[in-house]
């Protein structure tokens, strides 16, 4: 405790209770990706100081405040391995924000907590860029300034103080809300970043895995927020190949199927015979992943990606922006017509310790002499027979695809694409299982394909000899709709309540959400340019930009001034007295002056020893000033009336 | 520590005795004015303070970290913030400009003691808050509402008997945000009187019998023409109990008319003291007297005042002894 600590004011109760409630409100937006023994802690914390001082209990000793602080940094290097970075900096802002609240017993102290609430209010927003995120927190912002506002002296104890400093806050957010759009178009975007990677922390990664196994899509599933957005050149393919490849995996032990080694090297598999080419734009939305989803199957890398042997699309760098990418893909195709024989037999590993049960079913199927198109049809006829699609099935064990395929013949697209695959290689038939999305929400007001993470889908690809690689969704044998009318129509059964009409609404509102990823968010430091070229300042250095961003300021400072100014003398009897100075300076040209300190009538004595008869309506005017000055506040429309008059009259000329 | 902030409080000193020569209108080197002080814009003066100081650096490192992560919607928020406290400047101005301070009054009070010394601030049509006044010792901190005039009293200490100017004051607020401080000096041209500071441990009052001129004090209980009708404030004891008994109305003994009983502070029988102690010891004398209730009369060069009783002519006297010409 420093020894300034102890000098100046205490905030009084009410003063206190909105500190409080500016901590809570810095809090309350980070609660949901703060681990569960921080976040809810943190708020219980505040509350329970705010309730404490209430009832009389001011200090918490420095005895409970710095083993607390000694936990908190303790329980983030468990939770995060360091302290630096996006994600435990800002866990580690939120408890130093509320540990900070425990010792605040000044006037003093608690304005240095509410700069540091805006701060942690602000960080919130390096996790979640939505329009609904950004409009709420800006509005929080009024709570902080309403606090600053509440701590000023003479508020303690004044009627109807919080209020007051509410509207002040309010007032300020809204007057400074010119300066705020100038300084944020601009200010000079980096091209790079000063310090880290702005990338992604390991928990933040949202999207599709690199492996596969039984359940892990699952919570993938459930999210609705959008993962991507297509833009067609024309007219869109139906739903039914509406099959963005993300991700082949080739490897399976059992367990988990993964990608296995990358085989960076390896020429992109050859495309034959292409057919209904679509040309398009997808624009990512952030997920500290590589992918670039694209429809099947994409023909071509754009810049900064790189097309892999197996037809996916990777970006050099984690996508951490909204991304946008220019792609050319064919919806009739044949993928490789000719197999390496290191293909086929990576095509075909399957563990041999698992699945005994599968195992003997493909032999059989082999003895009977199917051949592979036979194979693959009987195949999907068994899931279209007696397999039921759920997000929710049973959990597996040891011999997951025995147990899915015999025992409890429930699940979704994960279990279908990894048990089908599994038995094409048992069967001797190439094949692999594909990650990706599949189908999305048509967009009519914005002509764009909305596709959310909830839209992840798994499928396989099974290799035919003349025919190449051929896609397979066993998934579809088992629940057509998912594949005709896309995600939503067959999780329907885990909404708990009428969720459809609000995923409508939703719908509806992804034109304005894709409105602010494209104005706001993705406003970097080309569209700045873009922007500005198109006012007429075209390719403007950082320091020009910074020139024009003072430029701007001082512009809004002379308004601001002007306004300050002004409203100072608006009182009545300035009019007035405006008006009289006008005659009297109109006068003054006609060389009739009159010293400062000298009144109206000395003044008319001055015009009538220049002209001995200055007229009956001079005389009148001089007697309706000297009323109106002196004869107690005279009304706005007498005023009005003076001015008019004085504005007629002329000054009598020696000609 | 103490020698670092000893030096910047010594570095401080000199900043602001070299601002003072040079912007005398910036500081504190204004004239004493007449009422009413009508505050604008020509004597307004604005600095950030340290808290707008350390906001602005906050500011700074979160416009920074917005860019580095190249997020625009952070760099919204953070605008946003600085435009309100960039506005905050001109609310802060808007409460010291067209403030008039309309009237300065003082209870009297004795040299050495703090005068609270009472300033009548008209807000002309706006709420004024978070207003300061602060004087080389004292700070009061007040809110002007904008159709009632605002008094508030500011305790300036003082030194010696006589006329008293409360000084400069500077009035000052930090609304709406403590980013900015709006500061303007005034220096009211006001005369407010110090009454001599009363000798701490004086000896008893004189009596009456030591009077030059003997007269002694008769008994007043029979004496008709030294009766006068009650009026408030009378100190119960002065009431003529069995007068009163055979008249409707209570009767008082009247010193005015009594002549002889009242006790007679003399500015030349008080021997073997300074002027300074002579009037310390009669300003005491007056207190005693006043407070025992009985009359008195006080003598000072070239002037005899009363004898009498009650806070007029103790005012009249305190008055005459604070204004006395030095030695």
């Amino acid at each position: 405790m420093s020894t300034a600590a102890e000098t100046g004011p205490r905030p009084d109760t009410r003063q206190f209770d909105l500190l409080c409630l500016s901590v809570a409100v810095a809090l309350l937006p980070h609660l949901a990706r703060l681990p569960l023994w921080l976040g809810p802690p943190l708020l219980l914390l505040v509350g329970l100081r705010c309730w404490l001082r209430r009832r009389g209990r001011f200090a918490v000793s420095s005895w409970l405040r710095v083993p607390l602080a000694g936990l908190l940094l303790l329980l983030v290097i468990v939770e995060y391995g360091n302290v630096f970075g996006r994600a435990p900096g800002a866990a580690l802002a939120c408890g130093l924000l509320a540990l900070k609240l425990l010792e605040t017993e000044r006037i003093r102290d608690a304005r240095v907590v509410v700069g540091f609430a805006a701060f942690v209010l602000m960080s919130a927003l390096l996790f979640n860029q939505s329009l609904a995120m950004t409009l709420a927190l800006c509005a929080a912002l009024v709570v902080p300034l309403a606090t600053l506002v509440l701590l000023q002296p003479s508020m303690a104890g004044r009627p109807r103080a919080v209020g007051t400093a509410f509207r002040t806050g309010g007032l300020l957010l809204l007057a400074g809300l010119p300066a705020a759009l100038a300084a944020f178009v601009l200010t000079p975007r980096l091209s790079t970043p000063l310090w880290g990677s702005p990338g992604w922390d390991e928990q933040a990664r949202i999207g599709l895995n690199e492996s596969m196994q039984p359940g892990s899509m699952t919570d993938l599933l459930v999210d609705d927020t959008p993962a991507m957005r297509v833009y067609f050149d024309a007219a869109p393919p139906p739903p039914a190949e509406q099959y963005f490849r993300a991700i082949v995996l080739w490897d399976f032990d059992g367990a988990t199927w993964t990608r296995g080694e990358t085989r960076a090297y390896l020429r992109p598999e050859p495309v034959e015979d292409l057919r209904s080419v679509h040309t398009y734009q997808v624009v990512i939305e952030p997920s500290g992943r590589h992918w670039v989803p694209a429809l099947d199957v994409p023909l071509d890398a754009p810049d900064q990606t790189r097309l892999s042997s197996d037809h996916t699309l990777a970006s050099y760098a984690p996508i951490a922006q909204p991304r946008e990418f220019r792609l050319r893909s064919a919806a009739r195709y044949r993928l490789a017509p000719t197999l390496t024989s290191a293909e086929r037999t990576r095509a075909l590993a399957y563990p041999a310790a698992f699945n005994p049960r599968a195992l003997a079913l493909a032999a059989t199927w082999r003895r009977q002499g199917l051949d592979e198109a036979a194979i693959v049809q009987t195949t999907l006829a068994l899931f279209n027979a007696g397999f039921t699609y759920t997000l929710a099935p049973p959990l597996l064990g040891r011999d997951s695809i025995d147990e899915f395929l015999f025992d409890t013949r429930a699940g979704y697209c994960e279990h279908f694409s990894s048990a089908f695959v599994f038995l094409m290689r048992s069967a001797g038939i190439p094949a692999r299982v594909v990650t990706g999305y599949q189908g999305g929400w048509w967009n009519p007001v914005g002509d764009y394909l909305l596709v959310r993470h909830s839209d992840a889908h798994a499928w396989a690809e099974v290799w035919l000899s003349g025919r190449g690689w051929v896609r397979v969704d066993p998934t579809a044998a088992v629940s057509p709709q998912r594949v005709q009318q896309g995600a939503a129509a067959t999780n329907r059964g885990l909404d708990w309540f009428g969720g459809e009409f609000l995923r409508e609404l939703r719908n509806q509102f992804d034109s304005v959400n894709r409105l602010w990823t494209t104005a706001v968010i993705q406003f970097n430091a080309l569209r700045q340019s873009q922007m500005l070229g198109r006012f007429g300042f075209p390719d403007l250095a950082p320091e020009h930009l910074l020139g024009l961003l003072v430029g701007a300021i001082v512009v809004l400072l002379g308004a601001a001034t002007y306004w300050t100014l002004r409203s100072g003398r608006r009182a009545r009897g300035d009019a007035l007295d405006a008006g009289w100075n006008r005659l009297r300076e109109r006068f003054a040209r006609a060389g009739v002056t009159i010293s400062p300190q000298q009144g109206p009538l000395d003044f008319g004595a001055a015009v009538r020893r220049r002209w001995p008869q200055p007229g009956a309506a001079f005389e009148q005017l001089l007697a309706r000033y000297v009323a109106l000055r002196y004869g107690g506040e005279p009304s706005a429309e007498q005023i009005r009336a003076f001015r008019r008059e004085a504005g007629k009259l002329r000054v009598p000329s020696d000609v | 520590m103490g020698r670092a902030t000893s030096r910047i409080a010594a570095w401080r000193g000199r900043l602001l005795a070299w601002a003072e020569r040079t912007l005398p209108a910036l500081t504190r080197l204004r004239r004493p004015e007449a009422l009413p002080i009508l505050l604008d814009r020509r004597r307004i003066y604005v600095l950030p303070t340290g808290y707008g100081l350390v906001f602005a650096l906050l500011t700074a490192v979160m416009l920074t970290g917005a860019l580095n992560y190249g997020n625009n919607p952070a760099l919204l928020l953070t605008c946003l913030l600085g435009g309100a406290c960039f506005v905050s400047v001109f609310v802060g101005f808007r409460a010291l400009s067209g403030l008039r301070l309309v009237q300065v009054r003082a209870r009297a009070c004795h040299a050495g003691e703090a005068m609270p010394v009472e300033l009548v601030f008209a807000a002309d049509g706006r709420d004024r808050l978070g207003l300061r006044l602060s004087a080389e010792a004292a700070e009061t901190v007040f809110a002007a509402d904008r159709d009632r005039a605002a008094a508030t009293v500011l305790a300036v200490p003082t030194r010696e008997r006589g006329w008293f100017r409360p000084g400069r004051v500077r009035v000052s607020s930090s609304f709406p945000l403590g980013m900015f401080t709006v500061w303007s000096w005034i220096n009211p041209d006001a005369s407010l009187l110090v009454y001599p500071r009363p000798e701490a441990d004086p000896p008893p009052l004189p009596r009456a019998g030591d009077r030059q001129d003997g007269r002694l004090a008769g008994s007043a209980e029979d004496e008709p023409a030294g009766l006068r009708d009650y009026r408030e404030h009378d100190p119960p004891r002065r009431i003529a109990w069995r007068a009163s008994a055979r008249h409707a109305t209570l009767l008082v003994r009247d010193h005015e008319r009594q002549g002889g009983t009242a006790v007679v502070l003399d500015y030349h029988a008080v021997a073997g003291l300074d002027h300074e102690a002579r009037i310390g010891r009669l300003t005491a004398w007056v207190l005693m007297a006043e407070a025992a209730g009985e009359a008195y009369a006080l003598a000072v060069p070239g002037r005899t005042i009363g004898p009498a009783l009650g806070a007029g002519h103790r005012a009249e006297c305190l008055r005459a002894l604070a204004l006395l010409p030095a030695a």
